[in-house]
């Protein structure tokens, strides 16, 4: 901090700004991400390589998709359901993505009420996400044994290029795993506020470190991430 | 400074900022719905989607994961390496072009 700097140091240097900032950072001989605690420093590094594993996904159904001479099958009619008569087109992927960003917000709340040290709306903002994604989820399910009954599978399907099961099953299903492990997380972590271990510095039984209201924020950037991916899963896959 | 003063008692921000955004995600979704729900086609199609995409994705990342109020080195560290996925969306763009002609000219049907 500038004011450390300003105490220690016999020359008064201003601090850094911009770029001169991360170079001054980065060669301080010292850990580089200043004010950053590891715990958030490493599940920043997790989520950049997740970014690159979903991005793996999304360029190779890219590809799939731009070399096929087959048609693509249209997925504003595959995902369409028919609902009192008429038959809206995406209707289920919109609901879905209204859930996960409704979970995004709460989520977003719960990290600001742990920073307030007010135990029980963090808990109970953290349970509604939960129970959000599960929400999600299930929905997900849903989907997956309506299009498996249509008889798509991972080689073939009724409308177009075989490429369109095998890509929709990998980003789908990887994405849904992510959410269900975000969900158990979340309980987990929701289940320390709530006794309280974050007030009392409990240690955690993984890391043994003290507990820290961190966590819940901590938490909340693996969950904003997996809604991110939704952001993008939507416009490249359903959308496009 | 502001970036260190946050970081003291954590990141704190009015909840109003959280529920302003909250609102804007749902708006820009709804928006990105209507672009299929119209049947939108072409070149206004893909801008639309692409844009409300990216605001949506610059939403969430700067206000809900707090990366506008975090320390530059951490903000270039993590953005910076992500422009590598463009290079091989391009690399893969030049691939797949390559692949669909010697798949039309070798395999197309026989005129």
């Amino acid at each position: 901090m500038a004011e450390q700097a300003v105490t220690h140091t016999t020359h008064t240097y201003p601090e850094a700004s911009g770029l001169r900032s991360i170079t001054a950072d980065f060669s301080s001989d010292r850990q580089a991400f200043r004010n950053v605690s590891w715990g958030k420093a490493m599940m920043w590094i997790f989520l950049l390589s997740d970014t690159f594993v979903f991005s793996c996904f999304l360029i190779s159904y890219m590809t799939a998709r731009m070399s096929t001479t087959v048609p693509w099958p249209n997925p504003s009619e595959v995902f369409a359901l028919t609902i009192g008569g008429t038959s809206l087109p995406l209707i289920l992927i919109a609901i879905m993505t209204f859930v996960l960003i409704s979970s995004s917000g709460t989520m977003a709340m719960a990290v600001n009420f742990a920073y307030r040290r007010d135990r029980r709306k963090t808990a109970i903002l953290m349970l509604v996400t939960a129970l959000l994604g599960a929400t999600f989820v299930g929905m997900q399910a849903f989907e997956w044994s309506k299009l498996i009954h249509e008889g798509v599978r991972p080689w073939a399907n009724p409308w177009g290029a075989a490429q369109f099961g095998s890509s929709f099953f990998m980003i789908t299903g990887f994405h849904g795993t992510h959410v269900s492990f975000g969900v158990l997380f979340l309980l987990i972590i929701a289940r320390k506020v709530w006794r309280g271990d974050y007030d009392q510095e409990q240690r955690g039984f993984f890391t043994s470190r003290r507990g820290n209201y961190e966590s819940v924020e901590i938490m909340g950037l693996y969950w904003h991430f997996v809604d991110l991916v939704w952001v993008f899963i939507f416009a490249f896959f359903y959308l496009w | 400074m502001a970036q260190a003063s946050a970081h003291t008692q954590g990141q704190q921000h009015p909840i109003k900022l959280y529920l302003v955004v909250w609102v804007w995600l749902f708006i820009l979704s709804a928006c990105s719905y209507f672009v299929d729900y119209f049947q939108l086609q072409g070149l206004l199609r893909y801008s639309l989607i692409m844009l409300f995409m990216m605001l949506k994705a610059g939403l969430i990342v700067a206000v809900f994961m707090h990366m506008a109020w975090e320390r530059l080195s951490l903000v270039y560290a993590i953005l910076v390496p992500v422009s590598a996925v463009l290079v091989f969306v391009a690399i893969m763009v030049l691939e797949s072009d390559h692949t669909l002609l010697s798949r039309v000219s070798s395999f197309g049907p026989s005129t």
